[in-house]
């Protein structure tokens, strides 16, 4: 049997009378793309920042490769290998598109605090733009993220997170704020940089169709709980759990 | 900032080195000091690329200031390159200490607590008569270069150079700091930080190296400083210094290492006449060129030469 890539145990996290997450427990194996749903407020995006530590559980357990990672900062968790997305893409505005990238891979690199070499090295500059060609942000590379459409900034985002070829990948919501017409070809984009680069990736989603689609399983949260969890064509056929979700039958 | 204009740079080197042989003793005094004054510039620029803004850089200015005073005093050290070194070292031994606690904060809060520091250092000097001189201060005695001891305007020639020296040095660095994964990551925070550690990288060590590498110039403005004006008084540490030196920043561009250097040398130039000519209103008349800066340079002196170099990229 496979090692499990993230064991979440027993999690529970509550602002005051509202429960964030109450006793949840998933394993997630290497190769899986889990798409996360539910109506707002089920604790999606809360489920994403106690997994990558930016905010502490009351109880339960989280491992990674099995390590416990319960109390450690966003920085340590991601130098790790999870990566993540954000619903509202986290750029840096007044850096060009190709410098948001040349920064994380010089994070990756271990080289944050580095002085000896310029950021532009040529090695470093031709792997940003192998990134960006994947996305399809090449074109760009040389303006200022700020420029970017929405479409773009959310690719740019992703991006970022892909540079840092994470061994897990959380995105919250990578197609809200896509058109209906860009928002499968962004998740084909996605998925096949997932794929060739054999990330595993857990994904917060609203649109149902998205699900079905990409998602090898789904996890259905409900005011902090994990309503269901298992393949997208059963799971989501569940008139109960479509109820849930959707507020429709 | 960016470390664009290197070649620019050792032309203004060399054109700084001819300066010193043909313009009037008075002038390459001032020159010396607008060099002093720019490195610390440099200082409040390097945290501003981190997105803070510091009122206290006086704390470091004075600290390294008064360090080449001590040493001088207590120990008799004359020699140049062992006061400048000793002093940026006591600087960055305060930032080291200090940066603890501000690295923590953001803001307006970074910004008064700078400053509140600095003021604790210049009450400090202020009251410790017995060991600073109180408000008299210290006289700073003409110091040796690899043991050549010179007087008069010799010596003041020879400290020129030597701020010219420490100019280009500091200006190196930062251009390099800033062209490196650290100096951008340093932009980066200030972008957006939460971003910056869901990369893997620390927010509170990128903060704290900037505040060190800004202790560190603000202290060796502080020393070039004491070097040239032959005294220390706690003025160095008030926060009209350190507002001075933000003033300088933006009146010079904050976007290049060559701004805030040329803003020092215009601000100098711009106080002495207005200083000469109208003794009580020089403030007012620093002001209005200020007023003027922002009305028609909003990206400060500087700001065309970029735009000139942004165009040529092009």
């Amino acid at each position: 049997m496979k090692t499990p890539i993230l064991e979440v145990e027993d999690l529970t996290l509550h602002f005051g009378s509202i429960t964030a997450a109450e006793r949840e427990t998933v394993i997630v194996y290497p190769g899986e793309l889990v798409g996360i749903v539910g109506p707002n407020g089920a604790g999606k995006t809360t489920f994403l920042n106690l997994i990558t530590g930016y905010l502490r559980p009351e109880r339960g357990t989280i491992r990674f490769w099995g390590q416990d990672v319960v109390g450690l900062s966003p920085h340590q968790i991601t130098a790790l290998g999870v990566g993540r997305s954000f619903q509202i893409p986290q750029l840096f505005l007044t850096l060009t598109v190709r410098e948001n990238v040349l920064v994380a891979l010089a994070t990756r690199e271990g080289r944050w605090a580095s002085v000896r070499r310029p950021l532009h090295e040529p090695a470093r500059v031709q792997a940003a733009d192998e990134v960006l060609l994947q996305f399809g942000l090449l074109a760009q590379a040389d303006r200022p993220a700020g420029e970017l459409p929405e479409g773009g900034r959310k690719l740019l985002d992703v991006a970022m997170a892909f540079a840092l070829r994470p061994r897990l990948l959380l995105m919250d919501e990578p197609t809200s704020g896509v058109s209906a017409r860009e928002k499968f070809q962004v998740m084909d984009t996605l998925v096949q940089a997932l794929r060739e680069a054999g990330i595993t990736a857990l994904f917060v989603e609203h649109d149902m169709d998205v699900v079905r689609r990409y998602a090898t399983r789904v996890l259905v949260l409900s005011n902090g709980r994990i309503l269901a969890d298992g393949a997208p064509t059963e799971v989501l056929e569940d008139p109960e759990i479509r109820l849930a979700v959707t507020g429709r039958r | 900032m960016n470390a664009r204009g290197g070649g620019l740079g050792v032309l203004l080197v060399v054109a700084l080195v001819m300066a010193g042989l043909v313009l009037p003793r008075w002038l390459v005094f001032l020159l010396a000091l607008a060099l002093a004054k720019g490195v610390a510039v440099l200082s409040v620029v390097v945290l501003m690329r981190a997105g803070l803004v510091s009122f206290g850089q006086g704390l470091f200015f004075a600290s390294a200031a008064y360090a080449a005073g001590f040493a001088m005093r207590w120990w008799g050290v004359r020699e140049a390159l062992l006061l400048v070194p000793w002093s940026v070292a006591v600087a960055v031994g305060l930032g080291a200490l200090a940066g603890l606690l501000v690295a923590r904060y953001r803001d307006i809060f970074f910004a008064m607590l700078t400053l509140a520091l600095s003021m604790v250092l210049y009450g400090v000097l202020i009251k410790a008569y017995g060991v600073t001189g109180g408000s008299d201060g210290i006289r700073i005695p003409t110091p040796t270069l690899l043991g050549l001891q010179l007087s008069g305007d010799d010596a003041r020639l020879l400290v020129y150079y030597l701020a010219v020296a420490a100019t280009a040095a500091a200006a190196w660095a930062v251009g390099r700091y800033a062209a490196a994964p650290a100096g951008y990551l340093a932009h980066a925070v200030r972008d957006n930080e939460v971003r910056v550690a869901y990369l893997g990288a620390p927010v509170s060590r990128i903060v704290y190296a900037a505040f060190l590498l800004s202790s560190g110039l603000a202290g060796l403005g502080g020393a070039l400083t004491a070097l040239n004006v032959g005294h220390v008084d706690p003025g160095l540490a008030y926060w009209t210094t350190s507002g001075e030196l933000v003033f300088i920043a933006v009146l010079g561009g904050t976007g290049t290492v060559l701004g805030p250097l040329a803003g020092a040398v215009v601000y100098e130039l711009i106080r002495s006449y207005a200083f000469k000519y109208a003794p009580y209103a020089w403030q007012m008349l620093v002001g209005a060129a200020m007023l003027l800066i922002i009305l028609f340079l909003p990206g400060g002196l500087w700001s065309p030469v970029e735009r000139v170099w942004r165009r040529q990229q092009a």
